[in-house]
């Protein structure tokens, strides 16, 4: 439902505001990571130099890649750079990150699309069903493996999977990531298992808040009042329950995403899929600190932007919040 | 945070913070034994710390000592958990693993919940430092735990210490965030104003009035604490970024057993039921405790723990 006229400028002075606030975040992390890698050991020069440069040699490199310079224009310079799309070179092959990160997009995108989807699909139909029959056994049990979901770790899930589906019946290649250009089908069945993992993990939480939530808003006095009226149960779910409900739902899978990110460094090495994950592991095996720098830059800006979004997108649900 | 702030409020009209503990230990008993999923957490959970107390003791091998002829053995009479790579013994090496997890788990806890609430009680009642310190909190809590640890570790190095503190950062920040808002609601109440009108100095006012009011919150927050520093401490080694490979750990006794999946199952399959086990124990109990504590937040969860 489309917010009407008068609320129209109030929306995007919501929206202004959450922006507005969200920007000295972003500079915060910005300060964060430099800072880190900056003061952390390690003479760059030295990294990038190899083992046999003389002092001439390193001092040269510290000249040409300005790391003589004062830590706050060093800082500005690294921010100027990161606006215009640059973020660094690679100490290890001596590429540029942007470039080194494109190729692994892809997997790691496909991936989180497919987990968000499945796992809100799984997490909302789940919760609503528990809600919809609450104390009953279908209820209990599905709580249970609420709170185990909850429990397990993912990359000893993945394991488990990885032993019945992939070793011992075969349906799945044990590890090896297919791109798309190689046929969707062949993409889908080698992201398969990763997905089911992530999925199963992401949902449990998503059911749980559901079900609250749903059960809360239906002890209000409207969910009543529609049930004398004589709305039939399917209506007074969908209709009347669900709508109220999605936003704390809608915290919870925003809240997810920076779940997602964590499981996704875990899923990734466990099934040799070439994405963002997997570079974060291989750049801190060898030490790679521009590409750990860049990395971290680039998920926990993509985390704010994510919970922009659904800030903004409970406001438009829920005309309550833009006051 | 909206969950938290909707029930501050209503903690100034609980039964005092000694009646509510007292209840809470005094019953536990008897709770477990109407409870039977509490009790079995309960255990589980006793079980792991007498392990982690005692296992380098009841170790019956050297946990090691690599024995190349009876490397990758199914779990036999002698071997309860079958052997690894190297021929150690898997279930020695498990439960020496749980001493590792308490001990990291127990620290980040304690000492995320040290510093955080102590920052946080401060700074509630100084303007500038309260926005200084909360944008470098909203800066940490930007990343994902172990990305930001991942990343921490290393530039300082894997060692049991520096996993200890990599996990305390993000702990730590969590922990702010949340007792801030509970103190800030909490220093609008009447009984607050109420104090400062009588010219009770701050200090006292945050020690008497505020801190016993927020700490059944810190309690119920702790126990997800040691349940997500577990979980990340074992996430942390398997990705072999965590405590160094001569340290037996359940996630790189797991990350052991990735490799050989195809003949060494048994390898990752146990340390990976008690990590498990484990988490689940923590889990249901704080989720027990919250229940005591605050009736009020039955059946709803730590929305705010689970976003960071």
């Amino acid at each position: 439902m489309p917010p009407n006229g008068t609320d129209q400028p109030i929306l995007w002075r919501y929206i202004a505001q959450r922006v507005l606030v969200s920007i000295p975040v972003i500079i915060m992390v910005g300060m964060i990571t430099f800072t880190l890698v900056y003061v952390g050991p390690g003479d760059p020069a030295a990294i990038i130099a190899g083992d046999e440069a003389t002092p001439e040699i390193l001092e040269k490199i510290r000249e040409d890649l300005g790391f003589n310079r004062p830590f706050p224009v060093q800082m500005g310079d690294w921010f100027w750079k990161l606006l215009q799309g640059d973020l660094g070179t690679s100490y290890f092959s001596r590429r540029e990150i942007t470039e080194l990160i494109t190729p692994r997009l892809q997997p790691t995108l496909s991936l989180g699309f497919q987990v968000v989807v499945l796992s809100t699909f799984i997490g909302i139909t789940t919760g609503m069903l528990a809600a919809w029959k609450a104390g009953s056994p279908l209820d209990r049990n599905l709580m249970i493996l609420a709170v185990l979901g909850f429990a397990t770790p993912g990359f000893w899930l993945a394991f488990l999977t990885i032993w019945v589906f992939a070793v011992n019946l075969g349906w799945f290649p044990v590890i090896g990531y297919s791109p798309i250009q190689n046929g969707l089908f062949a993409h889908l069945h080698s992201l398969f298992l990763p997905v089911m993992v992530n999925s199963i993990l992401a949902s449990a939480f998503i059911s749980r808040i559901t079900r609250s939530a749903m059960l809360e808003v239906l002890r209000e006095d409207y969910i009543r009042t529609a049930r004398a009226k004589g709305a039939s149960e399917f209506s007074v779910f969908l209709r009347h329950a669900f709508r109220p409900s999605a936003i704390p739902v809608a915290t919870v899978i925003g809240a997810s995403i920076a779940g997602l990110a964590t499981g996704f460094v875990l899923t990734e090495t466990i099934f040799a899929i070439p994405g963002l994950g997997r570079m974060l592991v291989d750049a801190i095996v060898r030490r790679d600190y521009p590409i750990i720098q860049a990395l971290l830059m680039v998920v926990a800006t993509v985390l704010i932007v994510v919970n922009l979004i659904v800030d903004i997108l409970y406001a438009y649900i829920d005309p309550r919040i833009r006051y | 945070m909206t969950a938290i702030s909707d029930t501050s409020k209503e903690w100034e009209l609980a039964p005092p913070l000694s009646t509510r503990l007292k209840g809470m230990f005094g019953s536990t008993y008897r709770a477990a034994k109407r409870d039977l999923v509490l009790a079995a957490a309960i255990t589980v959970l006793l079980v792991g710390l007498f392990l982690a107390i005692f296992a380098p003791t009841l170790a019956r091998t050297d946990y090691e000592r690599t024995d190349p002829v009876n490397r990758i053995l199914a779990p036999n009479s002698h071997n309860w958990f079958g052997t690894d790579n190297w021929g150690r013994d898997v279930f020695d090496r498990t439960i020496v693993g749980t001493r590792l997890s308490f001990l990291v788990g127990f620290s980040v806890t304690l000492i995320s919940t040290v510093i955080g609430v102590g920052v946080a009680l401060v700074i509630s009642y100084f303007r500038v430092l309260d926005a200084v310190m909360m944008r470098f909190v909203d800066g940490l809590l930007a990343f994902p735990t172990i990305l930001l640890a991942l990343a921490l570790i290393s530039l300082i190095g894997p060692s049991v210490g520096n996993v200890i503190l990599a996990l305390s950062v993000t702990a730590t920040a969590g922990k702010i965030r949340l007792v801030r808002g509970a103190v800030l609601s909490l220093r609008e109440s009447t009984y607050v104003e109420a104090a400062r009108a009588i010219g009770v100095p701050v200090p006292r006012i945050l020690m008497l009035h505020v801190l016993p009011n927020i700490v059944g919150i810190i309690i119920v927050q702790a126990t997800f604490t040691l349940a997500s520093a577990i979980l990340a401490e074992a996430s942390l080694s398997f990705l072999g970024a965590g405590v160094p490979e001569y340290v037996p750990s359940w996630g790189n006794i797991i990350a052991t057993g990735q490799g050989y999946i195809q003949v060494g199952f048994h390898i990752s399959f146990f340390p990976g039921l008690f990590l498990t086990g484990t988490v689940l124990a923590v889990v249901l109990i704080g989720d027990s405790v919250r229940d005591h504590l605050d009736p009020r937040l039955r059946g709803r969860l730590r929305t705010t723990a689970a976003q960071q």
